[in-house]
């Protein structure tokens, strides 16, 4: 393995964080800030508890999630976009790196970022609201899996585009609405029937309450079914990227 | 000995149908500098580009130092330092960070020695820690060689290296390459400014849709296909053309010129000779010129005769 090259892509992609460090983290903290003081704080004080946690406790989840998943997303599609946009990507592809060393830099460092926004927020959300952490090794655990996971899928999405804008319509048209209405600030048994079994096909779901049982030990999806959907997603994306690199798909000619 | 890289019928259709490259044999040796020089579209980025491994090819193979380049792309990219044509290069990262990069990218643990005395040999040092967009276009450039060095390779591409470079940096980029030739680097190089190629490099190999039409040691090519022309300029007209030990001039119209040609073939005394005995025969002449053919007449020949 070339241990070296890895680490190139990953530092060079951390520094790249780093440089940005200000917008990388004020504004995913900001916003946050501002769901937990309107639904947290304000809304939320007029909200009965649902399945025994307070409404305030109950979005924490589902709000760290909605910004893992964008950030971690856009974090990776822009990664690998740039280079192609740039023409630099001529030396990943003439370096004897292979596909996995290219996505563990790449993705890695992105989903390191993921989860030190994640992180950030947990703790800031602490500022607002109470709240206990029923099993924080799976907190941590499923944090990881899911920037990961989402990581990969924005490195294929920033194969994939052909221009800036693209980059911005995942994360702002598919993955906001589908955590919005994932869960994150009601529980699917809220909804009318229908509308539940019609929830159960957007895989956000899944994510946002296998995240919640980690907080509360409860949610409304069971954590098996959480975890091999997630699991699932995941191996989708390998597979995709596997193939990418494989037939030089938008990368060799 | 072996040749360092070994392309055996290379070939590259794109799915458009276009066939960049067909059927390329050509054997790089070891530690020459090689120009290949053909018009623009010919197929000499596409070739680099299957050797260094951003190009797929539709069929052959190719070996780098005994390295075969798609089993073996380990070991056969270790080898290989490539400077793109185009100036690609990040923005906002620090010529120094750019450089240690590559070389990690390459597989190479960190050697600050060896980083710096590239950054001084292509005079980049007291420009280690500008940002890339700070710098000019020339000095990208050499940002890019010392990228494409940074890794210690045995084999180096330049790909059109000193299209918009001034020419005092060409002259330090070509002293460079030099250098690097007595180290031991093969090179191969592309380039339109063909006298370069004529000043540089040990071998010659032309290109032309895709197809390799020639290979050969310069100064054969030179001998073989450079001819010389002697235009002497006359007091008084001639009707006829005097022929000088074999050669028959042209006369110009007005009869005061005689245009011989020399070819490559002879010796190099040849047009001494023609003067001499010129001036033995009692024409009285009041000038001479000689035109030696460049490599440029040479490839301009080769290509059309081509089309």
């Amino acid at each position: 393995m070339n241990l070296h090259g890895v680490l190139a892509i990953y530092g060079f992609e951390m520094n790249r964080f780093l440089r940005t460090i200000f917008q990388s983290i004020a504004s995913p903290v900001l916003s946050t800030s501002l769901y937990f003081i309107v639904f947290g704080s304000a809304i939320g004080s007029q909200m009965t508890e649902i399945g025994g946690v307070s409404y305030g406790a109950f979005i924490v989840p589902g709000l760290i999630m909605l910004t893992v998943l964008t950030e971690s997303v856009s974090n990776s599609s822009f990664g690998i976009y740039l280079p192609r946009f740039t023409g630099t990507i001529y030396e990943v592809l003439s370096a004897p790196v292979e596909v996995g060393e290219v996505i563990l830099g790449y993705v890695g460092a992105a989903a390191t970022k993921s989860v030190i926004i994640g992180t950030i927020i947990l703790a800031t959300a602490r500022l607002f609201v109470p709240f206990e952490i029923v099993h924080p090794l799976a907190t941590a655990g499923y944090l990881v899996l899911i920037s990961v996971t989402f990581s990969l899928f924005g490195f294929i999405l920033g194969i994939i585009a052909d221009g800036f804008e693209k980059l911005q319509i995942v994360p702002m048209l598919i993955i906001t609405p589908l955590t919005f209405l994932g869960g994150t600030f009601y529980s699917i048994s809220m909804l009318p029937p229908a509308w539940q079994t019609v929830t159960l096909f957007n895989p956000i779901v899944y994510l946002v309450n296998g995240f919640r049982w980690t907080f509360y030990g409860k949610a409304d999806v069971n954590i098996a079914v959480s975890l091999g959907m997630t699991v699932l997603f995941m191996a989708i994306c390998v597979a995709i990227i596997s193939w990418v690199f494989k037939t030089g798909y938008r990368l060799r000619t | 000995m072996e040749p360092i890289i070994a392309i055996k019928g290379l070939e590259k259709t794109y799915d458009s149908g276009h066939k960049a490259l067909k059927g390329i044999d050509l054997d790089i040796r070891r530690g020459e500098i090689f120009a290949l020089l053909g018009p623009n579209g010919a197929g000499k980025t596409t070739l680099i580009g299957a050797v260094c491994g951003l190009v797929r090819p539709t069929g052959g193979t190719i070996t780098a130092d005994g390295h075969d380049i798609s089993k073996d792309f380990r070991a056969a990219r270790a080898k290989i330092g490539l400077v793109p044509q185009e100036l690609a290069t990040d923005m906002f990262v620090t010529v120094w960070n750019t450089v240690a990069f590559s070389r990690g990218l390459f597989g190479l643990g960190p050697n600050k020695k060896y980083l710096e005395k590239i950054l001084k040999d292509l005079s980049l040092w007291d420009k280690k820690d500008a940002k890339i967009a700070t710098l000019s276009g020339g000095m990208k450039r050499r940002v890019l060689i010392a990228k494409a060095l940074s890794h210690e390779p045995k084999i180096l591409f330049l790909d059109e290296p000193t299209a918009g470079v001034d020419v005092e940096l060409r002259r330090d980029m070509w002293q460079m390459v030099r250098r690097l030739r007595e180290q031991g680097v093969t090179i191969i190089l592309t380039t339109h400014y063909i006298e370069e190629a004529e000043d540089m490099a040990d071998r010659i190999g032309v290109i032309n849709k895709g197809e390799i039409i020639l290979v050969e040691d310069k100064t054969a090519l030179m001998r073989k296909l450079g001819r010389t022309e002697v235009v002497i300029g006359l007091k008084e007209p001639v009707d006829t053309a005097p022929t000088i030990s074999g050669h028959t001039p042209v006369v110009s119209d007005d009869g005061l010129t005689l245009t011989y040609v020399i070819d490559g073939d002879e010796t190099d005394e040849a047009p001494a000779d023609l003067i001499k005995k010129l001036a033995q025969s009692g024409l009285d002449f009041t000038s001479i010129n000689m035109n030696r053919s460049s490599l440029e007449d040479i490839f301009v020949t080769l290509v059309e005769d081509k089309v």
